[in-house]
């Protein structure tokens, strides 16, 4: 909503300056968005005669004009409008001007060999309207006298924007805010009187409301005025029209504009000439259409609210009227419509049609229904000042009585929401500045809500509306207290956070990436998932919820493969989408590391990151996280998306309950997909929901501290084995052997070929065996030899390599 | 009998030349090997007149003495030299740069989602999830914002199906009505997350992180709300002095409600929070609606409290200075490894929230 000072003084007698207003305005909860000046900036435009219009020598499209703007020479501009011509009286911008529209600054320019000083403007080279094609044509009776002057009347002038919230359906006019405004201590409120019409004739013109279901006007109050003479509208008026960043049209039209903004209260002026017999409001059918003011088409949908005639719809109701009743300059008989319509309705037609006007945007958020006749009063007045005519009584139809609200306060209630107390007597003040009616009874407050506030409903209600004057740094501060009663994280929220740190410490750098993704991507990745799918999205490569962490990760992986880097390490930590019920999604952190480890070091022989480099990453960050590494068991079951070859899932333990990681190189054919060219790409995808808490905590663990200082034994086998045999199957025998002696097993050499049979691979282990009791001898560590060989040999069909 | 004195001046002297090991245990064995010159003479020892024989014994002792000590003297610096020696060798060019690590970083999304929740630890308040799929009851209608309301436009909402009941959660303020449904009052929690609105223009995009905080007890007023605020934005920025300002504003889902504006100056280009003579508006709150209230099956007349919501994204910008909200998705390396936090820097209120 935008406003001048000199408006809002018309309502409010007030001793403050432009900025204890502005501030005094924010403090009411009417936030000033900002402060533009309109003056400097119009200052240059200049009323200006077209002399003289030749074709430019050397541009069939362009011509030189001889400009008249009030000195001793003519300038001369070169302008390409193709109603330049001799004669016409235009707006001239000189050198330096700024254009509003685009705010280039002018300046002396050779256009085509000619020299051309400044530019002779379009309507909306100056935000006045849409109109760009020619320039302005000002009518030269009005204009012969003023060449030179000033287009646009000059004021120090600004305009001040407030963002008003939806609820201040009242404050969406200027005197709505001046009486925040005088309820605030800025001043008074000053008491308009209208001048007393002579409402010489009976409103001729029939008007029904149908009676209907769901009928969204619920009163439809109209004046006739006959006999007028529309025109331009005088300095003062089109200046607040201009104002307001509109553009003055005709009287009758400024005139509805300026009531809806002054009085928040919006008008209709029809034709009376063009209607066909009377005015019907009722309810569209569907296809039904009509042509609105804004020289758009519309198809109608079934119940919205039209005013029509008995030819068809005329208008939609409380939001846009059409053409073909539209007032113009010859217009001789006008009808003033000031109506109410109900929010609901106004607000789903023009969603349905996507139209957004003034009056929708107050009819949604609720105008008072009882100015209808205040409406109809002012605008008759203005009507008959500037265009003459002889003014109707008022018609008012209504299909429903308007009841204002009424509730009852009990004024200690302000105390315990607020924290501190003002007097009952100072909120009757408050309260009755705001148009509220009080009557005392005994500890409470019978209130009457004005009809100009459908936002309050409760009592709570009110103590807002008395803080809010009051002011909101009346409010004392309490501070908080230091007390905790519960964790702030829960074991799913730590391991959350304990995983996201752990993976980065592995030097991955995280990134966060959109929910949203390529259907075409996210298909690569899905799986059994379903799709699920935006009905609105944002634009069509972000159409899908991702099914998968990759979905994005991996472009904008490829993204920084192409910014020259090689040897990356991205993770992210979020949601993937399994449904589009709430809670159909899963936290996922998955990573992508690509290129070589130790790339032309010095020291170390560089190689490619492999399949083992992310399964370390992986299983540390799980150890870290307090899982027992001993008791992960690992597969090769993957998705397609992994190297069939290359790649593993991780479970908490051999029972495969439920799979908490994937790891290993990414699918080739994902990579010539996605036009990825990498070295070398492995990833990995931690199931954070899958993991279960470990059993005992940390807390737990620590307690059973063992240790053994006898000596250990360190014995190395060689067995030649299946190829296909699983080396995690082998160290489990061996650990099994005996659980207490054989303290760890490790695989240090894994070979095939030479020597060993086709289809075979020999694996060699370090095996460390100790006893918590006792120092073992040499038959000690032999018997464990020779069982830790029979057990390999009759459970795998393996032979030790002698 | 040999001259004790001669044997030991003369070796004494041969010790002082430039030997090497295997010279120095040649004159060792000479000396004191099984026939050495100081080991016979300890054989010819019974020999010796008796009466001379104790001065024999005492210069015998003493010449040994002497010439070991010298020995392993000469020995040890021997050895010294040769490790010298083998060290001078070894040396390399330290300067040379180490093996090659990689550093790891947390976005500073998480990071400050972090600092948030230390913060807000502090004076009790535990953390709450919700969906980022919610429906439309959950994120409009029992926050008291039915689908005529005008304030549904403010957002642009993504939807999941035709009938618009899915969606994806255009606030976190339905975590709000999640945790009340499921428990009991007293409540006292924050919830962050990942929020989504069909927006996208330099200073929006369609998915930002919101922080929401409810808490609801009997007798929590405005004040309470103020001195909560104060003090998360006081840590948060980690200044002594804050300056703020509570503005009436408009939410369906509270009553009152107020924006929260925090002083600001610019200084050198950069921003500084604390003082100033401008505002900068860094959050929406209020006292939760009596409406909502009884929409989660809580009595308003018994239960009160305040809600707040903070865009996290801006707070991140504001406390280290990034200038381009569209940059944090881009996952641009430079960016992440610029502005990512070491992930040993964990957000604590002991050692502090930053460094």
């Amino acid at each position: 909503m935008k406003i001048t000072i000199n408006w809002l003084k018309e309502h409010l007698d007030t001793n403050l300056n432009e900025n204890q207003i502005i501030d005094k305005l924010t403090d009411v909860g009417l936030e000033v968005e900002g402060v533009e000046s309109q003056s400097g900036e119009l200052d240059n435009f200049l009323i200006a005669k077209i002399l003289k219009a030749e074709k430019h020598p050397d541009a069939d499209k362009l011509r030189v004009c001889d400009i008249d703007i009030g000195k001793d020479d003519p300038v001369k501009v070169v302008c390409g409008a193709q109603n330049a011509k001799e004669g016409l009286f235009t707006i001239y911008a000189p050198p330096g001007a700024v254009v509003p529209k685009n705010q280039i600054k002018l300046a002396v320019s050779k256009i085509r060999g000619v020299t051309s000083y400044g530019m002779l403007c379009s309507e909306s080279e100056l935000n006045l309207s849409n109109e760009s094609d020619g320039i302005i044509e000002l009518l030269p009776e009005k204009y012969n006298k003023k060449i030179g002057k000033n287009y646009f009347p000059k004021k120090s002038l600004n305009i001040i924007d407030i963002s008003v919230t939806p609820n201040r359906a009242d404050c969406l006019g200027v005197r709505g805010i001046a009486r925040d405004l005088a309820a605030a201590g800025a001043g008074t409120l000053k008491n308009k009187k209208e001048k007393k019409l002579d409402k010489k004739n009976k409103q001729t013109v029939s008007v029904k409301i149908e009676n209907e279901k769901n009928q969204a006007c619920t009163s439809f109050g109209s004046c006739l005025i006959t006999g007028v003479k529309n025109t331009e509208s005088p300095e003062w008026l089109k200046e607040k029209i201009i104002s307001l960043g509109q553009k003055p049209i005709s009287a009758i039209v400024d005139i509805t504009n300026y009531v809806m903004f002054d009085l928040n209260r919006p008008l209709h002026a029809y034709d009376v000439d063009k209607i066909d017999k009377g005015i019907i409001v009722r309810n569209s059918k569907k296809n039904e259409t009509f042509e609105a003011l804004d020289n758009k088409e519309y198809k109608l949908d079934n119940e919205m609210c039209v005013i029509s005639d008995a030819s068809g719809v005329l208008g939609l109701g409380g939001i846009i009227g059409g053409t073909r009743t539209g007032t113009e300059l010859d217009t001789k008989n006008v009808l003033i419509e000031s109506a109410y319509f109900s929010p609901r309705s106004i607000r789903k037609s023009s969603k349905k049609l996507n139209i957004d006007t003034d009056a929708k945007f107050r009819f949604e958020r609720g105008i008072d229904p009882l100015s209808i006749e205040q409406g109809l009063e002012r605008a008759a007045n203005l009507i008959q000042e500037i265009c003459g005519g002889i003014v109707s009584e008022f018609d008012i139809q209504k299909i429903e009585d308007v009841k204002k609200k009424s509730l009852k306060f009990n004024p200690s209630l302000f105390e315990k929401i607020t924290g501190f107390n003002i007097s009952k007597k100072e909120m009757i003040i408050i309260l009755n500045n705001l148009g509220f009616e009080t009557k005392e009874d005994k500890e409470l407050l019978n209130i009457t809500v004005p009809s100009w506030r459908p936002d309050i409903f409760q009592e709570v209600d009110l103590v807002e509306e008395l803080v809010r004057i009051k002011g909101y740094d009346q409010i004392k501060m309490i501070e908080p207290e230091k007390v905790r009663n519960k964790p702030t994280l829960n074991l799913k929220q730590k391991l959350f956070h304990f995983l996201q740190r752990s993976i980065a410490s592995k030097g991955y750098l995280e990134a966060i990436t959109w929910s949203f993704t390529d259907s075409k991507i996210n298909k690569l990745f899905i799986e059994d998932n379903k799709e699920v799918k935006i009905v609105n999205p944002i634009s069509s490569d972000l159409d899908v919820l991702r099914s998968s962490i990759f979905s994005n990760l991996i472009i904008h992986f490829n993204n920084n493969l192409g910014r020259g880097f090689k040897d990356l390490l991205v993770f992210e930590i979020g949601p993937t989408f399994s449904g589009l019920q709430p809670g159909e999604q899963q936290t996922v952190a998955g990573g992508l590391r690509s290129g070589k480890l130790a790339r032309q070091s010095w020291l170390e022989k560089e190689r490619l990151v492999d399949v083992f480099d992310v399964k370390s990453d992986v299983i540390k960050s799980l150890v870290e996280a307090g899982y027992n590494k001993d008791k992960l068991y690992i597969d090769d079951e993957t998705p397609s998306y992994y190297h069939p070859g290359k790649s593993g899932r991780i479970f908490l333990n051999k029972g495969k309950e439920k799979v908490v990681a994937f790891f290993g190189d990414i699918h080739p054919a994902i990579l010539k997909k996605l036009h990825i060219k990498v070295e070398a790409l492995v990833g990995f995808e931690m199931f954070l929901d899958n993991l279960k808490q470990p059993k005992k905590s940390l807390k737990d663990q620590k307690t059973q501290y063992k240790y053994s200082d006898f000596q250990k034994s360190e014995r190395d086998f060689a067995f030649v084995l299946d190829r296909n045999f699983k080396v995690q199957e082998l160290i489990e025998i061996i650990s099994n052997v005996d659980k207490e002696l054989v303290r760890s097993v490790k695989v240090f050499d894994v070979y095939e070929g030479t020597n060993i049979p086709e289809g075979k691979k020999s694996i060699a282990l370090n095996v460390t065996i100790q006893s918590l009791e006792k120092t073992l001898i040499e038959d000690d560590l032999n018997k464990i030899n020779q069982l830790i060989i029979s057990a390999v040999e009759s459970k795998t069909g393996a032979k030790i390599r002698s | 009998m040999l001259d004790i004195k001669k044997i030991k001046s003369e070796f004494i002297l041969k010790l002082k030349e430039n030997l090497n090991l295997n010279q120095v245990n040649q004159i060792k064995t000479d000396l004191f090997g099984k026939n050495g010159l100081i080991s016979s003479q300890f054989k010819q020892l019974g020999k010796v007149a008796e009466e001379e024989r104790k001065k024999f014994a005492s210069d015998l002792n003493l010449a040994k003495e002497e010439l070991q000590n010298l020995i392993t003297k000469n020995i040890d610096s021997i050895e010294i030299n040769e490790i010298n020696q083998k060290l001078e060798k070894e040396k390399i060019d330290v300067t040379l740069p180490e093996r090659p690590f990689v550093q790891g970083k947390i976005h500073p999304v998480s990071q400050v989602i972090d600092e948030i929740s230390s913060i807000f630890s502090e004076i009790g308040f535990s953390v709450e999830e919700g969906p980022d799929i919610e429906n439309e009851y959950n994120n409009f209608t029992a926050l008291n914002t039915p689908d005529n309301h005008p304030a549904r436009d403010m957002h642009d909402t993504f939807y999941l199906d035709e009938k618009k009941e899915l969606l994806l959660r255009t606030h976190t303020s339905p975590v709000q009505i999640r945790t009340m449904l499921n428990d009991k009052p007293p409540f006292k929690i924050i919830a962050p997350g990942r929020t989504y609105r069909s927006d996208s223009d330099p200073t929006h995009t369609p998915m930002f992180h919101q922080v929401e905080g409810l808490h609801i007890d009997k007798n929590i007023n405005m004040g309470h709300l103020k001195g909560c605020l104060n003090y998360f934005i006081k840590e948060f920025f980690e200044v002594d002095k804050i300056k703020m300002r509570f503005r009436p504003s408009h939410f369906p889902f509270t009553e009152p409600s107020a924006e929260v504006d925090i002083g600001y100056e610019i200084k050198d280009g950069k921003i500084i929070i604390g003082g100033g003579d401008k505002w900068l508006e860094v959050l929406g709150c209020g006292m939760v609606h009596p409406n909502v209230l009884k929409n989660v099956k809580v009595n308003p007349d018994e239960f009160q409290g305040y809600a707040f919501g903070i865009g996290i994204d801006r707070l991140a910008m504001l406390k280290y200075g990034i200038n381009d909200l569209r940059a944090f998705f881009d996952c641009d390396y430079r960016w992440l490894n610029h502005f990512g936090f070491d992930p040993i820097d964990v957000p604590t209120n002991y050692r502090g929230l930053s460094r």
